[in-house]
C-alpha cells in the first residue's frame, strides 16, 4: 500500500497581499510561505493510517510547484513522511486547477498510490478544485472537508460534514481521493530527530515530462486565467459608541440597523 | 446562448440559493427558451413548478431511488445527462457544499472551465467574466474563461439576488440515468441538531468569541438569534477552548459566511476570523476593547460587555419586530 499526500505551498496567513503594478499579478517577493494549513491534516492522517497498519505503507509527500515547496515537502518528511516528489511548475506558473489535476494525476498514476489524502482546499484561492478533479481523472471516487476515515481492506469509511451540522456518511472502494478537514486529527510537530532524518530521506525531482505530460500541449489548453486582481472596496468608516449608557447605545445601534442599514 | 443552471434540493425542498443561480442562469440566456434548469434527486418530478416563473422554459429531472442519498459521482452522472441533452455553453450553480463538491469532477469529466465562488458574472465575448475574491477577501481576481466548450460557474449565496420575472414555463423533461457507480456509496446522511440556516447560507449571524467564558453562556445568543431568525456562529477561540461545535466556527479554518448583518460579540477579530465574514453587508461588534481589532471593519461597535449589552440588543429587538 502506498499513501500519497498532496501539498500545496500557500501564503502565510498573516501576509499582506499587494497587487503589482501592472494590476495582473500579485507581489510574492515578501511572502512567507507556509504548508496549506489543511494539507496538515492529510499528512497526520496519513501517518496515522501507516502507524495503525504497522508501519508498512510508504507515505509520499507530493507538490507541484516551484523550488519554495521543497523545504515544505522536507517539513512533511519531518513530520513522518518517507520519501518527496517535487514537479517542478517551471513554464506552468499560471497553470489553472484543472491543469494541475492532469499532472497530479499522471503522476500518481505512475507512483501506483491506493490512497490519496489532500487538504480540502487551499486558503489561497480557495477554490476546493485539485483534489476532486484529480479523482475524476484518475477515475476514482472521493470525499471532501472529511471529518473521519476509517480504513477495511480495499474500502474507506468516511465522514464528511455539510451545511446546518449534516454528516454524509460513505462506503467508497480504494483507491479515493480523501480531502481532509480540520476536526480530522491534530496534525503533530516534527521532532528534532525527524527534523534532522528529514534532510536524508529520498526526494524526487521531477517534470511534468516524466510522468508522459506535454506541459507545452497543457499550458495550450488552459481554461481559466486570471485577468487581473483589485483590493476589494473600503468599507465606510463605522462608528462606534461608548460612554453612553448601554441601553441607550443598544437602542441607537438597532434603529440604525433598520432604518439606515435597512438589514432587519 | 445556452444556459443550463443546477437547482440543488435537499430532502425534496428546494435550496433559497438555487433560485440566486437560476436567476443569474436567466440573465446570461436571455432567453426562456435558451434557458434550462436540472434537478436530481429522489422524487424531483413534484418540484419543477416551482420553477415556474424563474426565466428557463424546460427542467430536466432526474429520480429515482438510486438518487435517494446526495453523492458526487450519481450527481455528476445526472447532471452530465442534462448537459448531453442540451447541450449548454455554461452551466450554473452555487458554491454551496454540494455544488462545491461535485462541480470539480463534472468540469474534469467535460473538460471544462470553472469558476467557483464568484460575486459577479458575466458573458462576454463567448467568455465567462467572474469575479471572485481570493486570500481570504484580501483581494479580487477577475476570472476569464476558456479554450472549452463549457463554461461552468458556481455563486457565492446571498450576493446575487433571486428575482421571479414572470417568465419561463418550467415544463418538466425526465431523463432516465443509470444508477451512479458501484465505487461510491452514500451509506446515510446524519441530520444536524440545527434546523436553522446553515452559516454559510444565514443571512444573519450572531457570533460569540472566548470572552464567551463557557458554552452555557451561549445561550444568551441563541435568545437574540431566536428573536430575529438568526444562525449562531463563534470564532477560532471559543470552539478551540471548548465553547462550541466546529461547524460553528466561522473563519479561516472554518466558515466563510456572508450574511446581511453580521453580530460580533466578544469577539477581537483575528485575521483568520476576519477572513470569514468580512464580506458581511452589515457588521456589528460588542467588545470591552475600544481597540480590537473588529472595530475597524464594523459598521455599528459598541463598546460595553457583552453579558450586558446582548440582553439590551434582545430586548430592543423584540420592541422592534413586536414580540
Amino acid at each position: 500500500m502506498k499513501i500519497v499526500v498532496l501539498l500545496k505551498q500557500t501564503p502565510d496567513t498573516e501576509t499582506k497581499i499587494k497587487i503589482d503594478a501592472s494590476g495582473s499579478a500579485i507581489e510574492h517577493a515578501d511572502t512567507k510561505y507556509i504548508i496549506n494549513p489543511y494539507d496538515e491534516f492529510a499528512i497526520e492522517e496519513a501517518l496515522q493510517t501507516k502507524e495503525k497498519a504497522g508501519g508498512t505503507p510508504e507515505v509520499v509527500i507530493m507538490s507541484f510547484g516551484d523550488d519554495k515547496a521543497r523545504e515544505l515537502i522536507i517539513k512533511g518528511l519531518a513530520m513522518g513522511g518517507d520519501r518527496g516528489v517535487l514537479i517542478s511548475n517551471a513554464g506552468l506558473e499560471s497553470a489553472d486547477s484543472l491543469t494541475v489535476a492532469k499532472v497530479l494525476a499522471a503522476a500518481i498514476k505512475t507512483e501506483g498510490a491506493s490512497l490519496v489524502l489532500c487538504g480540502r482546499q487551499a486558503i489561497d484561492d480557495d477554490n476546493m478544485h485539485v483534489g476532486t478533479m484529480t479523482a475524476e481523472l484518475l477515475g476514482w471516487p472521493h470525499v471532501n472537508v472529511v471529518t473521519k476515515l476509517t480504513l477495511t481492506g480495499e474500502k474507506a469509511h468516511v465522514e464528511r460534514e455539510v451545511e446546518g451540522g449534516k454528516v454524509e456518511v460513505y462506503d467508497v472502494n480504494l483507491p479515493a481521493v480523501i480531502g481532509a478537514h480540520k476536526s480530522l486529527n491534530t496534525p503533530r510537530y516534527a521532532s528534532l530527530p525527524g527534523i534532522m532524518k528529514a534532510k536524508k530521506k529520498p526526494f524526487d525531482a521531477k517534470t511534468p515530462g516524466d510522468f508522459g505530460i506535454n506541459a507545452a500541449d497543457i499550458k495550450s489548453k488552459i481554461k481559466v486565467v486570471v485577468k487581473s486582481y483589485e483590493y476589494p472596496p473600503a468599507k465606510p468608516a463605522g462608528r462606534l459608541f461608548q460612554g453612553e449608557e448601554l441601553e441607550v447605545m443598544a437602542d441607537k445601534v438597532v434603529q440604525l440597523l433598520r432604518q439606515e442599514a435597512k438589514v432587519l | 446562448m445556452k444556459v443550463l443552471i443546477f437547482v440543488e434540493q435537499r430532502d425534496g425542498k428546494i435550496k433559497s440559493s438555487a433560485f440566486e443561480a437560476l436567476t443569474v442562469g436567466a440573465r446570461l440566456a436571455g432567453s426562456p427558451s435558451d434557458a434550462a434548469a436540472v434537478l436530481v434527486g429522489a422524487d424531483t418530478a413534484s418540484l419543477t413548478g416551482q420553477l415556474a416563473g424563474y426565466g428557463v422554459d424546460k427542467v430536466y429531472t432526474i429520480s429515482g431511488p438510486d438518487f435517494a442519498l446526495y453523492n458526487a459521482m450519481g450527481w455528476a452522472a445526472g447532471v452530465e445527462a442534462a448537459i448531453k441533452d442540451f447541450a449548454p455553453q455554461v452551466l450554473v450553480g452555487v458554491a454551496s457544499p454540494m455544488g462545491r463538491d461535485f462541480f470539480p469532477r463534472l468540469a474534469a469529466r467535460m473538460d471544462a472551465a470553472l469558476l467557483t465562488d464568484v460575486i459577479a458574472v458575466d458573458w462576454k465575448d463567448g467568455a465567462l467574466h467572474g469575479t471572485k475574491p481570493m486570500y481570504a477577501g484580501k483581494c479580487r481576481a477577475h476570472l476569464v474563461s476558456q479554450n472549452c466548450n463549457l463554461h461552468m460557474v458556481t455563486i457565492r449565496p446571498n450576493v446575487m439576488p433571486a428575482q421571479k420575472t414572470g417568465s419561463g414555463s418550467a415544463s418538466a423533461t425526465t431523463l432516465q440515468v443509470a444508477s451512479p457507480s458501484a465505487q461510491s456509496k452514500t451509506v446515510e446522511i446524519r441530520k444536524g441538531k440545527s434546523e436553522k440556516a446553515d452559516l454559510t447560507e444565514a443571512s444573519l449571524i450572531i457570533s460569540g468569541g472566548r470572552a464567551m467564558a463557557n458554552a452555557e453562556n451561549f445561550k444568551i445568543l441563541h435568545e437574540c438569534a431566536d428573536v430575529i431568525g438568526a444562525t449562531v456562529g463563534a470564532s477560532r477561540a471559543a470552539v478551540d477552548s471548548g465553547y462550541a461545535t466546529h461547524d460553528m466556527q466561522v473563519g479561516q479554518t472554518g466558515k466563510t459566511v456572508n450574511p446581511n448583518l453580521y453580530i460580533a460579540c466578544g469577539i477581537s477579530g483575528s485575521i483568520q476570523h476576519m477572513a470569514g465574514m468580512r464580506t458581511s453587508k452589515v457588521i456589528v461588534a460588542v467588545n470591552t476593547d475600544k481597540d480590537a481589532p473588529i472595530f475597524t471593519i464594523a459598521n455599528y461597535g459598541i463598546v460595553g460587555d457583552l453579558f450586558q449589552v446582548v440582553p439590551l440588543l434582545t430586548k430592543k429587538l423584540k420592541e422592534l419586530v413586536g414580540h
